[in-house]
C-alpha cells in the first residue's frame, strides 16, 4: 500500500472533505505544487484555483478554492479557504450565470470564481 | 355583568395574547441559538488550523509586520462594539455597551484617542442617541452572519491600522463582543486583536505543546504572513460576531421565557381578582334579593294590620 498522506479541507464555516490521500495538487502564488506523503513542512498562499485530490482507493476528488493557505507537516495537508466547493456541489448552470453575470458587470473577482468553479467541474 | 369584572376580563384576553407571542418567541430563538452554535462549531476548524499556521509562521520566523508590531506610543485605538439588530434580549446590548464604554474611558485614560465602529442596529441607535461620533457602523446581518460580513467589517480595520497614524490610522484595535459561555452564561468581554503578540497566539494554539517544525514557505516567509494576518483578523471577527449572534439568541429565549411566565403569573393573580370580583358581584345580588324580598315581607305584614 503506498504511503498515504492526511488532508484536511477547510472553508471559513465548515470542514469541506477530510480523508487519506496519496497526492494533492494545488495552485499557489509562485505556481502549481504537488504534495506527497512525507514533503517537507510547507506553509504557502493558495491562489483561487482548482485543488485535485488524489484519494488512497485511486479516487480523484477535485474542489475548487478561492483564496487560502495550505500547511503541511508530520504527514498531514490542511487547505484553508475562505470558501471552498467540491465539484460534485458545484451548480454548473448556476456557475455559467455567475459567470455572464461578472463579465456583463466587469467584476474580475466574481468572474474569477466562477470561471475557477466551472474549471474544477471541467476536469471531474 | 359588572364593569369590574369586565376591565379583569378584558386585561386577561390581552395578557393572553402578549403570552402566545413571547411564548413563541422563546421557541424561535431556542431553536436559533442551536442553529448559530452549530456554526460556531463549524468555524472552529478553520480558526484552529489558521491560529497554528500563524503560530508556526511567527516562531519560524523573525518577519516584522505592521500587523504585529507595537507602536511605542499608541496615540489612538479603534473599537468595534459587536452589538444586535434587533432588542427584546434582556441585557444583552446594554451589557455589551457598558464594556464598550469602560474600556473607551480606561484607553482614554490612558491618554488614547478613540475610535468606534459598531455592528448592530442598537449599539448604532444608542451612540446616535448620544451624538457621539461613529467611525463606521454595520447593520442588518447580526442574526446570522457570513464570512463575506466577517471579511467587510476587517477590510476598513486592517486598512486603519496599516494607515500611520499621524494620517488617521490606529494603533491598536479593540473588539467587545458578547461571548457565549453556556446557554444560561454570556459575558461581554473585550479584548485586544491588533497589533497580534504571536505569543499570545501561540498560548491559544491548541497545538501548543507540539514543537512545530521548521516550515518551508511558498513563496517566502513575509508573503505568507501578509497573506495569513489578514484572515486570522476576520475569522477572529467571523467568529465573534458568530458567538455574539448565539449569544443574542440565547438572551432573548431567556428574556422570553421570563416574559412568557410572568404573564403566565399575570394572568393568574388576574383570574384570581376576576372571580373575587364575580363572588362579589353575585354575593351583593342574592343581598339585594333578600333585602328587597324581606322589606317587601316587611310593607305588606304593615298593610294587613
Amino acid at each position: 500500500m503506498a504511503a498515504e498522506l492526511h488532508v484536511e479541507l477547510v472553508a471559513a464555516d465548515r470542514q469541506v472533505w477530510s480523508g487519506e490521500a496519496t497526492l494533492v495538487v494545488a495552485r499557489t502564488t509562485s505556481g502549481d505544487i504537488g504534495v506527497m506523503p512525507g514533503h517537507q513542512p510547507l506553509l504557502g498562499v493558495l491562489e483561487s484555483g482548482p485543488v485535485t485530490i488524489r484519494t488512497n482507493d485511486g479516487q480523484t476528488v477535485i474542489a475548487a478554492v478561492h483564496g487560502g493557505f495550505l500547511s503541511f507537516a508530520d504527514n498531514k495537508l490542511s487547505l484553508l479557504a475562505e470558501i471552498a466547493e467540491l465539484s460534485d456541489e458545484i451548480d454548473v448552470q448556476r456557475a455559467e450565470r455567475a459567470l455572464e453575470r461578472a463579465k456583463a458587470e466587469a467584476d474580475a473577482s466574481a468572474e474569477r470564481r466562477a470561471d475557477v468553479r466551472l474549471r474544477a467541474v471541467a476536469v471531474r | 355583568m359588572g364593569a369590574q369584572l369586565r376591565v379583569y376580563k378584558r386585561r386577561i384576553r390581552s395578557v393572553t395574547a402578549t403570552k402566545k407571542i413571547t411564548k413563541a418567541m422563546e421557541m424561535i430563538a431556542a431553536s436559533r441559538v442551536v442553529k448559530a452554535q452549530r456554526k460556531v462549531a463549524a468555524s472552529t476548524p478553520y480558526a484552529n488550523e489558521l491560529t497554528r499556521a500563524v503560530t508556526a509562521v511567527g516562531t519560524g520566523s523573525n518577519t516584522e509586520h505592521p500587523l504585529t508590531t507595537e507602536a511605542k506610543t499608541p496615540t489612538r485605538s479603534a473599537v468595534l462594539l459587536l452589538t444586535s439588530d434587533r432588542g427584546l434580549a434582556g441585557a444583552f446590548n446594554s451589557n455589551a455597551i457598558k464594556a464598550a464604554e469602560q474600556l473607551t474611558a480606561r484607553l482614554e485614560a490612558a491618554g488614547r484617542e478613540v475610535d468606534t465602529y459598531i455592528v448592530g442596529r442598537r449599539g448604532v441607535a444608542h451612540y446616535n442617541f448620544r451624538e457621539r461620533k461613529i467611525a463606521e457602523q454595520w447593520t442588518g446581518f447580526t442574526d446570522e452572519p457570513t464570512y463575506a460580513d466577517a471579511k467587510q467589517i476587517a477590510g476598513p480595520l486592517i486598512e486603519a491600522i496599516e494607515t500611520e497614524t499621524a494620517e488617521g490610522g490606529v494603533d491598536e484595535l479593540h473588539i467587545v463582543y458578547t461571548e457565549f459561555v453556556s446557554m444560561m452564561t454570556q459575558t461581554a468581554v473585550d479584548s485586544r486583536l491588533l497589533p497580534l503578540s504571536l505569543d499570545e497566539v501561540a498560548e491559544e494554539s491548541p497545538a501548543k505543546d507540539q514543537i512545530l517544525p521548521l516550515y518551508d514557505f511558498e513563496p517566502s516567509a513575509e508573503d505568507v504572513l501578509d497573506a495569513l494576518l489578514p484572515r486570522y483578523v476576520e475569522s477572529r471577527i467571523y467568529n465573534a460576531l458568530l458567538q455574539s449572534a448565539a449569544s443574542k439568541h440565547a438572551a432573548t429565549r431567556r428574556a422570553m421565557k421570563s416574559a412568557t411566565d410572568n404573564a403566565g403569573d399575570l394572568i393568574n393573580s388576574l383570574s384570581r381578582l376576576a372571580n373575587a370580583a364575580r363572588q362579589a358581584e353575585i354575593t351583593q345580588e342574592i343581598s339585594e334579593i333578600v333585602g328587597g324580598s324581606a322589606a317587601l315581607a316587611d310593607a305588606t305584614a304593615g298593610s294587613d294590620k
